[in-house]
């Protein structure tokens, strides 16, 4: 085994509140991906209550239930800051379903009451009594995109917000505008579960593409990586959905 | 009356034709509902042992077989819905098999598995006598959204049950469920004992509805334990240290955790229902004679050497079948689907740990998402020999590769409802809904 490329910190944000569809898949698939590009991944649990880790080259975040929302929507609020300076400092981010919700600008519930978001994303979610449930399809910047969506929050962009992807197959942001999710710098929401790194290589590469210049200073050096049952999986889902 | 008579006369009309063509069981109960909506609460709402109604996410099937065994073996005679179909038109479908045109059956008591919400629909047909709630895992979200919510099915099961209710008290979202009992209403406790306690986590799901965490109380006497003594048998212990009584040593014929909890749950069920009249040694005989449902753990004989077929629906059950056959390593098959009936979203394979199986390797994926199957396992670094997503072709491959050795294949429902005619083609097996009950 040759030296390692260099130490990246993955933080994992309220992996007990925030993953209940798969999404510390996510993780996993980042800290196993570093492993074989030959860096070292250094993995932090943020728990509520808990002290922001000191370094953060990569965050993630995942889809909850509505307690699990409630529940860390005051640590939340507590780490804003440092996740501002990091975004801003373009730490690559990933935030899916329930999370990307918290990092637009609002929450409006069904009855109205408007619940305030981190505002990192320029985006407003209004809850709604339907729920946009199936399998998706993406075009991004990164190639076809598959996952899984769940969610019955309906998300507006902003007017200067880009999106994710343009839908090709399911619902998207709110199952009118053909968007999905939302991209400012290296930060991204999603509503895609599935999880989504997983079959979508070129997308998990491309976020440590971003991480690994902030950990070590260098360019990120990939390995030639087999990710044949990735690939096929995608174009299967991608061949059954469209056609 | 004469209406259940009209609807059971074309009901068992409907299964007569149904059964010639092959087809599915839950078309008759549907012809039998659409003319007589009262059906249900006609032909079981006098019978005097009462409604008893089996739910939760896992086991139903399993403890409905071993708790109506229980019965029997107390001399009850029982109505139930064998065949797994745990909707309501299932139970009616079930029920024109068994009652004459008058509509009732005969019978002491009806023991019933019903699905979370399918059990709300029938309560509002016919009130549950009685309630047994297993537990409340991640499972079909597409059809429940949250889990949440499925706890909240249950709970209203439980305010809605008129005599007695049996709770897991290990699970959270079902113990929390006792607060919305109508008062008069007698509730019973399963669970496991403290020297097992460790294990619960690989069962539970996270509860993250409210701030304090959930802390299971310290057992009362008429709480119903289990305590494995090994990996086969156990003891089920009626208060603390079996101060009131012990099944026992018995061994099961499913194997594993999540079945003993079943026979703890069926055990605090039928002692609820018996009283004075519960034997342990009449119950704990019962449970060790009840053989697993199909594709539960079912093993095949398969050209003379053992197959097992293990469904897996969920994170929590996938995780307590991967425990339960890590100890013996064979050939191994995983099918995934993501129908309807599989739930479509395949996100919570994700969430189950594959370790147990890296040393050996995985023979073959198949199934639709058989791909994605493949792609999880190597994020667990389990080799993955080979990917054929035709079940038939993949099962074909499979027996040939195995050489007669002992194989078992972890798969999704309507994967081994597939795989499982398949097989019964091959080695002459009973078909689905034909299963001696």
């Amino acid at each position: 085994m040759s030296m390692s490329k260099g130490e990246i910190h993955v933080v994992h944000l309220y992996p007990r509140e925030m993953s209940i569809y798969g999404d510390l898949g996510n993780t996993r698939t980042m800290t196993a991906r570093l492993a074989r590009h030959g860096y070292t991944p250094v993995l932090h649990q943020h728990h509520p209550g808990a002290p922001f880790p000191d370094q953060a080259h990569l965050v993630l975040g995942g889809g909850g239930q509505d307690s699990g929302q409630a529940r860390v929507e005051a640590d939340l609020e507590r780490i804003a800051g440092r996740l501002g300076d990091l975004a801003e400092g373009g730490t690559p981010m990933l935030m899916i379903c329930g999370m990307y919700q918290l990092f637009g600008n609002a929450f409006i519930t069904v009855e109205g009451k408007r619940l305030p978001g981190l505002g990192i994303l320029d985006v407003t979610t209004q809850g709604n009594a339907k729920r946009m449930i199936g399998p998706v399809v993406l075009s991004t910047d990164f190639g076809d995109v598959v996952g899984y969506e769940n969610h019955s929050g309906s998300t507006r962009l902003g007017s200067g917000q880009a999106p994710f992807g343009s839908v090709r197959s399911g619902f998207g942001n709110n199952g009118e505008d053909r968007t999905e999710g939302a991209r400012t710098g290296n930060v991204f929401g999603s509503y895609l579960h599935g999880p989504i790194l997983p079959s979508n290589p070129r997308f998990a590469d491309a976020l440590l593409s971003y991480a690994v210049p902030l950990a070590t200073g260098a360019a990120f050096e990939p390995e030639d990586l087999d990710d044949a049952f990735a690939d096929e999986a995608r174009t299967r889902q991608v061949r059954r959905l469209l056609s | 009356m004469l209406r259940t008579t009209a609807a059971i006369a074309a009901g068992k009309l409907t299964r007569a034709v149904a059964k010639r063509r092959g087809g599915g069981s839950a078309l008759p109960g549907l012809v039998a509902e659409r003319i007589d909506p009262k059906i249900l609460g006609h032909a079981l709402g006098a019978l005097p042992g009462g409604i008893v109604v089996v739910s939760g996410t896992n086991g139903k099937t399993t403890t409905t077989r071993m708790l109506v065994a229980v019965l029997r073996a107390h001399g009850r005679t029982v109505f139930t819905n064998p065949t797994g179909s745990n909707f309501t038109r299932g139970v009616i479908s079930a029920l024109l098999s068994e009652v004459g045109l008058r509509g009732r059956p005969v019978a002491d008591i009806a023991v019933l598995e019903l699905d979370e919400a399918h059990a709300l629909k029938f309560a509002d047909a016919l009130t549950p006598t009685h309630a047994l709630l297993l537990n409340v895992a991640r499972d079909q979200l597409d059809r429940f959204a949250e889990i949440d919510h499925t706890a909240k099915l249950l709970a209203s099961l439980a305010a809605r049950t008129s005599t007695g209710v049996v709770i897991n008290r290990d699970d959270s979202f079902v113990a929390r469920s006792a607060d919305g009992v109508t008062s008069g209403v007698t509730i019973d406790y399963f669970g496991v004992d403290a020297s097992i306690a460790h294990r619960l986590p690989e069962l539970m799901e996270q509860d993250t509805r409210l701030d304090d965490d959930y802390v299971v109380p310290p057992p009362g006497a008429d709480d119903v334990l289990l305590r494995p003594v090994d990996e086969r048998s156990l003891e089920i212990l009626i208060g603390v240290d079996g101060a009131g009584g012990v099944l026992g040593p018995l061994e099961l014929k499913q194997r594993g955790l999540a079945a003993m909890i079943n026979a703890t749950a069926a055990s605090a069920m039928a002692r609820q229902l018996l009283g004075s009249g519960f034997d342990p040694a009449t119950a704990a005989s019962a449970l060790s004679a009840v053989t697993a449902p199909f594709g539960r753990g079912e093993v095949i004989d398969a050209g003379g050497s053992p197959l097992e077929l293990v469904l897996v629906k969920n994170p929590a059950g996938f995780t307590v079948a991967l425990s339960t056959y890590g100890s013996t390593p064979v050939a191994t098959m995983i099918a995934i689907n993501d129908n309807y009936a599989d739930g479509r979203d395949v996100s919570w394979l994700y969430d189950v740990s594959f370790e147990s199986l890296r040393e050996r390797g995985v023979a073959l994926t198949s199934g639709v998402r058989a791909f994605d199957m493949a792609l999880r396992l190597e994020y667990d670094e389990v080799p993955v020999a080979a990917v054929e997503p035709d079940l038939d072709r993949a099962l074909e491959r499979f027996l040939a590769e195995r050489a007669g050795a002992p194989a078992r294949i972890f798969c999704t429902y309507t994967a081994m409802m597939s795989l499982r005619r398949n097989l019964a083609a091959r080695y002459d097996l009973p078909a689905f809904g034909e299963e001696a009950s």
